[in-house]
């Protein structure tokens, strides 16, 4: 369990991490709804998530511009704690119904529908039909 | 807890130890397989939920110093540049391998005599070739007949599909001259056994929920079982214990409460991969074998293998396949038998993927520091979302005493029983076979169009496959079980996965690996049927 300080610190970062675009018609990371996703699926990364907030803290207290100056500085550092907060933002965020519409994906398990791939063209394979065995023979 | 005693007690549920009890099952002997984790069932599966990519780095994760699950044993590779990579439950390390399932070549089998280096196997791939075909046939490998890289051999179910990705690589490798073919892939593609055909669920590695993936959970076990195989689960072997006539009488183990069990047995099989075997033998100390079972050659545990992989990929400018279609459904040859012109011995194979799950592409792209946080991150991802090709080289990785499995001296696991640490480096032929496949496979994604092109290698969770750390042979000192799997040591103990390969080939291991069970499992019917079995 996040403190509040630290609470609002992953916002801050998460927000300037993937920040809401008009442009692609997508929320960012700092949405209530992805924010509450991504708090609830710390899980095993907990500790790592807040030794990563130790060094981004304070980020929710400086102005939105500022922001991603510091989390791309802390980016730059980087270390374990680095990989293990951006993968808790990614994980849910790419997860979203409305950020997976706005990519053109059904927002599903692939499980049981799955997917559809096309058989493709077969006759690509042609020249190598015609190559001799090549193999390596072994002396008896 | 004592129990009955048992004919045959198999150590280890996975690729090899399922061949081994459906096999012997026609002997009507009573066989029991031990197996520390537990059945997975289909609804447990990753794909089944919204969560899916997430649980590939939690409860599913494959690295099990990660995944950390209450079956897990923890594992110290902290010093090889190489992370071992498994899975414990029924089926093995099947429930997450990507069904990529070539064979051996025949020149795997002849090193030293080809090549001059390592030692050559004392069976060869003429001797296993009926048992590939019975194991394509129990396991359900989908592929096409014809390819020019092997000898001729007929898999039992058409191809996957081409789709996309497959179709960039045909054009490119086609503009090269390369060989290229459809993967013998262990998943089944029409109905098979009873098992309903793949539906391109996507990522196939961390489970398959359609049951379409042939783990051996869902093959050989369920007629092992209906013939009479019992599989008790939850059964952490600690040791094998041997009589004062030097032979063993079988196995104890703590249950999921963690009370200790004596299993007797007439013979022991032991199955456990290329770290678990080792390990379980070091672990069976006695007066009679102090520096651990079947082990008076000194190489349990030694000649350590990996294949080490080579990672490369590139992004094209059209949306392509995707994380959707299995992983893996082609292969290259090209550069597989020795061509001594290119500054090294052996070769590799090429596995050309399609790509990997929306966030574990975005994952990989912002730890290699390709994609940008703040606004400029939506056009980059979009930019390569659904885009990506890869290339796997698989590296032939030769034995070298120096790479082995030793118990680690502080480390255990849940039931104290010691963990396996690994030592490991990488060979001078071998670093040189991975630079040569990442030069070649960035001409292959250059050929393609590809931009962006980043790779690893080798690359660091990619532990897969385990082998070399109770070699075959015939001289008991230069090996540790014989051309049949018996150790030389103990004349009622086997061994039967991936711990006995001499030489590693450059290939996905698996099906090699339960041709060889069945080989050896037919050497004991045969002796079994003369009385010599333990002559």
């Amino acid at each position: 369990m996040l403190s509040s300080q630290e609470t609002n610190d992953l916002r801050a970062f998460a927000g300037a991490m993937i920040p809401a675009s008009a442009r692609h018609g997508v929320p960012g990371a700092d949405d209530d709804k992805i924010f509450a996703d991504i708090l609830s699926s710390l899980d095993r990364d907990l500790n790592d998530v807040r030794a990563a907030l130790k060094r981004l803290a304070g980020i929710a207290d400086i102005a939105a511009d500022g922001r991603l100056k510091k989390a791309n500085a802390f980016r730059a550092e980087g270390g374990p704690s680095v990989v293990a907060i951006a993968r808790a933002v990614l994980q849910c965020y790419y997860r979203d119904d409305r950020v997976m519409r706005a990519l053109g994906q059904e927002p599903r398990s692939p499980f049981p529908k799955g997917h559809v791939i096309e058989q493709g063209d077969w006759s690509l394979l042609d020249p190598v039909k015609k190559r001799a065995p090549f193999w390596r023979k072994v002396p008896q | 807890m004592k129990h009955d005693k048992v004919d045959v007690l198999i150590v280890g549920s996975g690729a090899s130890g399922a061949a081994m009890a459906w096999s012997l099952a026609e002997t009507k002997m009573r066989i029991l397989c031990l197996e520390q984790g537990d059945w997975v069932k289909p609804t447990d599966y990753p794909t089944n939920g919204r969560d899916w990519e997430a649980r590939l780095f939690g409860d599913f994760a494959i690295n099990p110093n990660r995944r950390a699950r209450e079956t897990d044993y923890p594992i110290n590779n902290d010093t090889s540049p190489i992370q071992v990579v498994n899975f414990n439950g029924v089926g093995g390390s099947t429930i997450m391998y990507t069904a990529h399932y070539p064979r051996l070549h025949p020149s795997d089998f002849r090193v030293k005599t080809l090549d001059g280096v390592a030692d050559d196997w004392p069976v060869d791939y003429d001797t296993l070739e009926p048992f590939f075909a019975e194991n394509d046939r129990m396991t359900g490998v989908a592929g096409l007949a014809g390819d020019p890289a092997y000898p001729f051999h007929q898999p039992p179910m058409p191809p996957l599909p081409l789709g996309k990705t497959g179709k960039c690589f045909g054009q490119a490798m086609n503009k090269l001259g390369w060989h290229w073919w459809p993967s013998d892939s262990a998943i089944a593609t029409t109905e098979y056994d009873g098992r309903a055909p793949c539906i391109n669920l996507g990522h196939c590695t961390p489970g398959c929920a359609q049951g379409a993936k042939s783990s051996a959970d869902v093959t050989y076990w369920p007629h092992a079982i209906r013939a009479g195989v019992e599989l008790r689960t939850r059964a952490r072997v600690r040791e094998i214990t041997v009589g004062p006539d030097g032979l063993a009488t079988g196995a104890i183990y703590y249950d999921a409460d963690g009370k200790e069990h004596f299993q007797p047995a007439e013979m022991v099989i032991v199955a456990c991969n290329g770290i678990g075997t080792p390990r379980l033998l070091l672990n069976s100390v006695s007066g009679r074998f102090p520096n651990g079972i079947a082990n008076s050659s000194g190489l349990v545990g030694k000649n350590l293998m990996f294949h080490p992989f080579a990672h490369t990929y590139g992004y094209v400018d059209e949306p392509i396949d995707g994380n959707q279609g299995a992983q893996l459904s082609l292969w290259s040859q090209e550069f597989y038998e020795t061509d001594k012109a290119r500054g090294f011995v052996r070769g590799y194979t090429l596995q050309l993927h399609r790509g990997a799950g929306m966030i574990v592409d975005a994952i990989a792209n912002t730890a290699r520091g390709f994609l940008p946080w703040g606004e400029a991150h939506h056009d980059v991802y979009r930019s390569i979302f659904n885009r990506k090709l890869g290339l796997s080289a698989i590296c032939e990785d030769l034995p070298e005493e120096h790479n082995r499995v030793t118990l680690d001296p502080v480390l255990k696991d849940s039931n104290g029983i010691p963990a396996p640490r690994i030592e490991y480096t990488m060979g001078e032929n071998t670093k040189k076979m991975m630079a040569h496949g990442v030069a070649r496979s960035k001409d292959i994604l250059e050929a393609a169009g590809a931009k962006n092109i980043g790779g690893e290698a080798p690359m660091l969770n990619a532990g897969w496959h385990l082998m070399g750390t109770t070699r075959m042979g015939t001289d008991p000192e230069r090996s540790v079980v014989n051309e049949w799997g018996r150790t030389h040591d103990v004349k009622n103990l086997f061994v039967i996965d991936g711990s006995i390969w001499v030489t590693s080939g450059g290939v996905n291991p698996t099906s090699t690996i339960q041709a060889l069970a069945l080989y050896i499992a037919d050497a004991i019917k045969q002796r079994l049927a003369a009385a010599t079995l333990f002559d």
